[in-house]
């Protein structure tokens, strides 16, 4: 169970310093940098040298790597070019913000996906069933670009909730932050929802035919307890080890939803920085979702170890 | 309530079906050329089909030209004073309007510089469609040659392979992608970003088809008749290309339905972005790119008939790959 843990956390570390190295790496290999996309092409070939120093964008790419990569580990991740403020601060109000949308959208679907999954997955009520599974396969073909699309039309149609941005100009108070979750949550959570509501039907329907729980049944433990409780637990096993997957699906679908409703998150910030050709902050932003992915597989991998000990052994995982 | 979910697969082959007749025959589809535009009609809506007129005497299908009532706001009404008779296959069109110049056909109204988004729709599924294939026989390419040898060859070079590929599968691929379009110029001609597209979602998608081609092959190397062919004195590459790999014909199929949505919503948020197609190009993508406003949105909802058409796409492939895999997603 410990070298399962020792692996897992080595896996985790890797892969964040491979994200960002790898970010850092193709940033610098961009044609054009940061000073001539923000100079312009008029700009005097000394003025965009100097500034290409100041920046320290001059030296060789290993040089330039190992300088970062030792600042990296003292957590300062250099200085954004664009925004002339240190990485490590413009990060962690932008990463909250996608980790509101994203956690929030995830807890929405998961209340309401995973229930109707097991109604789904056990009823004996075809018709329930099937306009359940309709109104699934049609959410799941409807990825969150096309939801937020559609969804910020709706709204801005009706004005029931407002469109675009975290809250109004004139700083409105708790519930002006809560209505403007509404659009980019829900957009977000719909697709995923879905996505739960068809694996967990899946599981259940797994589940329900196995000996033990004829067992149970045969020895009279009633449906209900069946389904909500020895089912439910039998069925988990696949679903914790989705919800790794589910972070990055989240993170993924946050960027379309970031961008059609102007929500200032983690996907936006990396977009204007890939687009400015700040290195520093393309690299910040990457370390910061790879921190993100690698501590949900983490905890993903460490629950399924605990529910289930066939997943830490060699042996079970071939 | 049965018959809805038998008659699935049918739906979705129906709608596959149509959309690639659609892009396929686009050109003599579409009522105008795909640059064609109309200054006097931006942001039009839908022209209407009518067969009555306003006496209720009963006609040929026919349109009534839009009248601008003002230009800020642009905002049109029916002018129901002349009547223009829709002619049917002539010049190498379906079906056109018989007044060209006074009262286009717009079936799906017009965009902000007065194009035809009807038009432009199917010369987008064209463009949409056509790199999600090629993508997508790309991605079976490179994927199988991986997956094929890490399957045969077995031992370290399988286990390096599989955890590469597995260490690519948790990254959100919306990011991979974005990030590797970001380090190439950003400013680029309309086929060079076809190809470099192409290029990138196929590297992001092998690994999906690398993993199914490898779980195949291991199972099925064991088997008698892969056995036989291997004691007959068949050469290694002969028994993967002849023997092995047809066997995972069904696997990758399943995996190609879920790749190809994928690869369509790709270019929709790149072009979407600015990172995708230049602006004159049609394409799913950059038509909602035009449409990107709240403005433009609410007003004028016709400019998001593209993501009817991508919703579509997706939900085709979604029934089929259900009727492959019944109870999974």
């Amino acid at each position: 169970m410990l070298r399962y843990v020792l692996r897992r956390v080595t896996f985790a570390v890797a892969l964040v310093w491979l994200v960002s190295s790898a970010a850092l790496v193709l940033a610098r290999l961009a044609p054009g940098d940061f000073a001539t996309e923000s100079l312009g092409l008029d700009a005097r070939p000394e003025m965009v040298a100097a500034a290409r120093a100041r920046a320290g964008l001059d030296r060789p790419l290993p040089a330039h790597y190992l300088a970062w990569l030792g600042g990296a580990l003292r957590l300062d991740f250099g200085r954004s070019l664009a925004y002339d403020r240190p990485v490590r601060d413009l990060i962690p109000e932008r990463a909250a913000n996608t980790a509101v949308l994203a956690v929030t959208a995830i807890a929405l679907a998961t209340i309401v996906g995973v229930p109707l999954g097991i109604v789904t997955g056990t009823t004996r009520r075809r018709a329930l069933s099937a306009v359940l599974q309709t109104v699934s396969v049609v959410l799941l073909s409807a990825p969150p670009l096309l939801t937020s699309l559609v969804l910020v039309f709706v709204a801005a149609r009706s004005g029931w909730v407002p469109v675009g941005g975290m809250q109004s100009a004139e700083l409105g108070g708790l519930t002006d932050r809560l209505r403007h979750m509404v659009v980019p949550v829900l957009a977000l959570a719909l697709p995923i929802g879905a996505m739960l509501e068809r694996l967990q039907s899946q599981a259940m329907h797994e589940v329900m035919g196995q000996p033990f729980l004829l067992a149970a049944r045969a020895r009279g433990v009633p449906r209900h307890r069946l389904i909500w409780r020895d089912g439910f637990k039998a069925a988990l096993g696949p679903f914790v080890s989705m919800y790794g997957v589910l972070v990055g699906t989240a993170l993924s679908g946050s960027f379309a939803v970031e961008i059609v409703t102007s929500w200032p998150g983690l996907g936006r910030l990396m977009f204007e920085a890939l687009r400015a050709r700040d290195v520093y902050l393309v690299a910040g932003c990457a370390a910061t979702g790879a921190v993100f992915l690698a501590a949900t597989t983490l905890l993903a991998d460490l629950v399924l170890a605990w529910t289930d000990p066939r997943t830490s052994n060699d042996a079970g995982r071939q | 309530m049965m018959r809805v979910v038998s008659s699935r697969p049918i739906v979705a082959r129906v709608v596959l079906g149509a959309l690639l007749l659609v892009a396929a025959g686009g050109s003599w589809l579409a009522p105008y050329r795909v640059g064609d535009r109309f200054p006097d009609l931006l942001n039009a809506p839908p022209t209407r089909v009518h067969v009555r007129d306003a006496d209720g005497a009963w006609h040929a299908p026919f349109i009534h030209p839009w009248r601008r009532l003002s230009q800020l706001e642009q905002v049109y009404e029916e002018d129901r004073s002349t009547r223009v008779p829709l002619v049917w296959f002539a010049h190498g069109h379906l079906v056109a309007s018989a007044a060209e110049a006074t009262a286009p056909l717009l079936l799906l109204g017009t965009d902000a510089l007065g194009r035809d988004v009807f038009t432009r729709l199917l010369f987008g599924a064209r463009t949409s469609l056509a790199l999600a294939l090629v993508a997508a026989i790309g991605a079976l390419v490179i994927g199988g040659l991986i997956g094929g040898a890490a399957g045969f060859v077995g031992g370290f070079w399988d286990e390096l392979l599989m955890r590469t590929s597995d260490a690519a599968l948790i990254l959100p691929t919306t990011y991979v992608v974005l990030a590797l379009r970001a380090v190439l110029p950003l400013v680029l001609s309309a086929r060079t970003v076809f190809v470099l597209l192409a290029g990138i979602f196929a590297l992001v998608g092998a690994p999906v088809i690398a993993r199914a081609v490898r779980g195949v092959l291991k199972r099925e190397r064991q088997l008698a008749y892969a056995e036989a062919a291997v004691a007959l004195g068949a050469t290694p590459a002969r028994v993967v290309v002849k023997h092995l790999l047809p066997a995972a014909r069904g696997v990758v199929g399943v995996e190609l339905m879920t790749l190809v949505p994928g690869f369509v919503m790709a270019e929709a948020t790149l072009s979407y972005i600015g990172f995708g197609f230049p602006d004159d190009v049609a394409s799913w993508g950059t038509m909602l790119h035009d449409a990107s406003n709240v403005r433009a949105f609410s007003d004028f909802p016709w400019l998001l008939s593209p993501a009817a058409a991508m919703f579509l796409v997706v939900l085709g492939l979604n029934l089929l790959h259900r009727e492959r895999v019944p109870l999974s997603s």
